[in-house]
């Protein structure tokens, strides 16, 4: 039965491919919409056409009538229902009443107000053209200034100032600050809307049990636990019935951090009639109705010194939240705050924060969540106050960062930085790509009136998602191991990755705390009656805080395993030691697989000790991790056709210890083409009225393969004292470090013209307005 | 003189920090469902749309089906065949996650009505995997050069690489990145995906 293995070398640290690449690369692996149950209902949603309007009517008679449908339901039928959720909690939010279904009013194009239920997709599609809604359409507000000032449309009749809350934090002195200033720079800087378009929509299959009371719903979701409980609540349900699946999930980039209306419509779809039902999220619909990333308006004022010195940084930050709050909405630009002074060593700040109702889907956490935007904003003002000064932006940049010697360093916005060399990085960054010697290139470059340009970004990150009383909803995360009679592991993490990789890098560090090859562990999530309570995968935190509650559970093991392993040998103290227990007097060994079978046969215990060989952990951390980064973009700018060419691209990211530097390459290239996306492409774009412009991937411009440029990468490694694996987290490092140093290397480019800010994206049609306008 | 620590000063933190705030309403849902009232107002069967049949050889194996005009290729294929490995990422043609091989031509599945492939030979991802369990070239690459995070548009992106190095045995990355522009990825960046039809190439 047990057979003995041979010992393993080290695997954390090793670039090893994936465990759970073989069911993906063959088409084999389950997402939602590969799941069928017997007599399932698919469902299609009506939603409003209008950004907003109320509901004079609807009639759902040819609808119903038609052959194959199953059910319709609106706004009055869902009454039982709770509202969707926002666990954000700010002082003196006002929280408008988000129902499932659209009841008098629509507030946003997509806001969905029927469903219709029938045997098949093409019959649902056709019974929903079928529902009449008779609109009385009022006038929209979509832009966050305009619904700010005096006499705008107000989204929620009930606030007419459209202010959803006003947040106000203040660090130091900042008075003196900027009365001791030499010199201030001030600017607008936007954010604008993305969409996060994970690669597969979401989706929901719900299947309700009558005799059992109990739910199957098996939805693409970052946050299986958070979403189960939020759910039986709204439903109605008791939790413990209540098993919720987040299959493979086809990206979430936090578009799935989330709980939406239609999760909930579909477990009272399945509760209702009794059949289980599926309802898909078209593209379209993602676009509208999922939420999006960013929509920040930001007034930044820096003070400083004539030497480059930095005194304090002033923020007013006007947030479009959309029409309502999904889970974390109002939260998120509240990490901006947190992030706003980058890694520089300035003691005084001020923030005023205003979320603004406007007819747009919820703006929530995309990728950075928050800290995208904060760090554009630094990295910004940064370099244009370099500019004001005629000081290089690596020079004054060098300046101002925090110090090695300085940490833990509390900022003024009450985070303390765990660890770091922010020089470090930027100096091996700016000797990589050889940066003096681009400074000459450029000079001559002007020389012959091409417009070249070198920009840096330096980011730090708040991530590790973090302590429980810093979150909205637990920050913690759980493990549980088991070794099997057979010594096969079997590792249960409370997170949820979704492309991530955990069920390699986790199975690495158990291979090495057990001793056993990789192939004798799997790891398994996302399944609520398997898996134990836990957060889930968001913040960069699925190794920072899933991988300590993973070691920890292996330590409480190895205990039990020496134990037994003392007893089997009659030793009074063993070395447990990959994968094998040994008396160091006698050199007797026995190994793991013997003593998992001595511990479930339970022929003998030792003292105190029960049968079996599993562990639990519930890990708490005690701080965030903050990762940071220098990179470098250099660029050139097309004067004919204002189209942007990156010529260069170095990352140097320091995201404490590497578990496999295979998937931080990933994780950063991934996170960099966001990150660029941003800047150059992507926008949301809502006209007056509420339309979504640019809703499909026709007017959406994502980064193709084409687009991309090469990323160079290195790192430098400082490791967390946070957590015992000293990693701090990769998840978001490159979508924050990317857009400042893209936008910076555009803007350095354009400066000889007399530029000194462009918002994103910087599309060609926007370079060309600027060079030949500067030109003309 | 600062107080070294890594913990957080949460007395300082709290109220900078959301809170939790997880109200959960007990809106009891009726708990008799009247699934029977609800379906008698209902329920009557699916017309019988017109159909007509279809042969093609999908992986190998031949099928015959009578089908809707209007179905499209890729749901033909998921939910008429069951063949499920490849995604629907758009429907508009516009993210590649849906190509197969039809007639030896990579194809955007949602592109194309299932009755306009009739008399097709149609390769999907799970026909790319021998009988043995040996992966495609271009398969083991992806694996090898850790080309994909999320996995949804890999099959497509497998599908479509295969074609580029098979027209063009010793592409640039250029010509591999241009090969590939017509499907999405959100995870990787692209530059892991253009390494493994790089390698991939070699080992074919």
């Amino acid at each position: 039965m047990a057979t003995t293995i041979t010992k393993v070398d080290k695997l954390v640290g090793k670039r090893i491919r994936r465990k759970e690449d073989p069911r993906l690369i063959t088409g084999t692996a389950t997402y939602v919409e590969d799941i069928t149950r017997p007599d399932m209902q698919h469902a299609v949603i009506v939603r409003s056409p209008h950004g907003a309007a109320r509901i004079k009517g609807i009639d759902i008679s040819k609808a119903a009538a038609l052959p194959g449908v199953t059910a319709v339901f609106i706004g009055k039928d869902i009454t039982g229902v709770g509202s969707v959720v926002c666990a954000a909690d700010l002082p003196g939010l006002r929280r408008p009443v988000h129902h499932i279904l659209a009841q008098s009013r629509v507030y946003l194009v997509g806001h969905p107000v029927a469903v219709v239920v029938a045997c098949n997709r093409y019959i649902a599609a056709d019974a929903a053209d079928l529902v009449e809604v008779d609109y009385e359409v009022t006038q929209a507000v979509t832009d966050p200034e305009k619904a700010l000032a005096p006499g705008a449309p107000a989204v929620h009749p009930e606030w007419p100032d459209n202010k959803a809350f006003v947040y106000h934090q203040t660090g130091g002195d900042i008075d003196k600050a900027f009365a001791d200033a030499d010199v201030i720079v001030r600017q607008r800087i936007v954010s604008q809307r993305l969409v996060p378009n994970a690669m597969e929509t979401r989706g929901v299959v719900a299947e309700w049990l009558q005799a059992e009371r109990s739910l199957t719903m098996y939805t693409s979701t970052q946050i299986p636990h958070l979403a189960r409980t939020i759910l039986a609540g709204q439903l109605g349900i008791d939790e413990n019935r209540f098993r919720l699946v987040a299959p493979e999930v086809g990206g979430g980039f936090g578009s799935k951090l989330n709980v939406y209306a239609e999760e909930a419509l579909m477990g009272f779809i399945t509760m209702k009639t009794g059949k289980p039902v599926k309802w898909i999220e078209s593209r379209r619909e993602n676009f509208l109705c999922t939420i999006h990333g960013r929509g920040h308006v930001d007034y930044f004022e820096i003070a400083a010194k004539k030497d480059g010195a930095i005194l304090g940084l002033r923020l007013k930050l006007i947030q479009d939240l959309g029409a309502f709050h999904q889970l974390l909405t109002p939260a998120i630009p509240t990490l901006s705050v947190l992030m706003m002074p980058g890694l520089y060593n300035f003691r005084n700040i001020d923030a005023d924060v205003i979320g603004v109702f406007t007819n747009c889907v919820p703006t929530d956490a995309y990728r950075g969540a928050g800290r995208p935007e904060a760090t554009h904003g630094i990295e910004r003002m940064v370099d244009m106050l370099a500019a004001e000064l005629k000081m290089d932006p690596a020079v004054i940049r060098f300046k101002n960062f925090v110090q090695p010697d300085q940490f833990p360093f509390p900022t003024a916005t009450g985070l303390n930085y765990d660890s770091g060399d922010y020089g470090a990085t930027l100096q091996k960054a700016m000797d990589l790509i050889g940066y003096d010697d681009l400074r000459k290139q450029q000079a001559e470059a002007r020389a012959a009136g091409r417009l070249m340009g070198i920009g840096i970004s330096t980011y730090g990150e708040l991530c590790a998602f973090g302590p429980s009383p810093a979150t909205p909803a637990g920050g913690w995360e759980s493990a549980t191991v088991k070794i099997e009679p057979t010594g096969k592991v079997t590792v249960l993490t409370g997170t949820s990755p979704h492309g991530q990789g955990q069920e390699t890098s986790f199975a690495q560090i158990a291979a090495d705390e057990l001793g056993v090859p990789m192939d004798d562990i799997i790891v398994l999530h996302g399944d609520t009656s398997i898996v134990q309570y836990g957060i889930g995968t968001f913040g960069s935190r699925n190794t920072a805080v899933g991988g300590p509650a993973l070691y920890y559970a292996l330590q409480d093991l190895k205990e039990k395993i020496r134990k037994f392993g003392r007893m089997l040998l009659e030793a009074d103290d063993v070395v447990f030691e990959n994968g094998v227990c040994t008396d160091p007097k006698t050199g007797k060994e026995v190994s793991i697989q013997t003593i998992a079978g001595a511990a479930y046969r339970a022929l003998k215990l030792p003292p105190d000790t029960d049968p079996g060989l599993v562990a639990t952990k519930f890990w708490e951390p005690s701080n965030f991790a903050f990762p940071f980064g220098a990179h470098i973009v250099v660029s050139e700018v097309d004067r004919d056709t204002g189209e942007i060419a990156i010529k260069r691209y170095m990352a140097v990211d320091d995201i404490g210890n590497q578990l496999n530097p295979l998937l931080v390459d990933g994780q950063l290239h991934g996170g960099a083409a966001q990150g660029l996306g941003q800047a150059l492409w992507e926008h949301g774009i809502y006209d007056d009225n509420g339309q979504l412009v640019t809703g499909e991937f026709m007017d959406y411009v994502m980064p193709r393969a084409r687009m991309m440029p090469w990323i160079e990468s290195s790192h430098t490694v400082t490791p967390s004292p946070v957590n015992p694996l000293g990693v701090k987290g990769v998840g978001e490092a490159g979508t924050i470090g990317s857009t400042p140093a893209m936008v910076n290397s555009v803007v350095d480019a354009l400066s000889p013209l007399g530029i000194r800010h462009v918002d994103m994206p910087l599309t060609p049609e926007k370079v060309w307005k600027i060079v030949n306008g500067a030109t003309a | 003189m600062r107080k070294k620590g890594t913990g957080v000063n949460f007395a300082g933190f709290a109220k900078f920090v959301p809170v939790l705030f997880l109200p959960l309403p007990p809106h009891l849902l009726n708990t008799k469902p009247p699934h029977s009232d609800i379906l008698s107002k209902y329920q009557k069967p699916a017309q019988n749309y017109m159909t007509q049949p279809i042969s093609v050889t999908i992986n190998g194996v031949s099928h015959t089906h009578q089908v809707e005009p209007r179905l499209l290729l890729i749901h033909y294929l998921r939910e008429v065949v069951g063949l499920t490995g490849s995604h629907i990422g758009c429907e508009t043609s516009l993210c590649g996650a849906c190509t197969v091989e039809v007639n030896g031509k990579a194809i955007k599945s949602c592109s194309m009505f299932a009755v306009q492939a009739n008399g097709a030979t149609i390769l999907t991802i799970e026909g790319l995997t021998s009988s043995d369990g040996k992966h495609h070239p271009v398969q083991e690459a992806f694996w090898n050069e850790h080309a994909l995070q999320c996995g949804f548009c890999t099959p497509g992106m497998i599908m479509v690489s295969k074609q580029i190095i098979e027209r063009n045995p010793a592409p640039t990355d250029t010509e591999i990145r241009e090969g590939l522009d017509g499907n999405l990825c959100r995870c990787t960046g692209y530059q892991h995906i253009v390494n493994a039809v790089r390698t991939a190439k070699a080992g074919a």
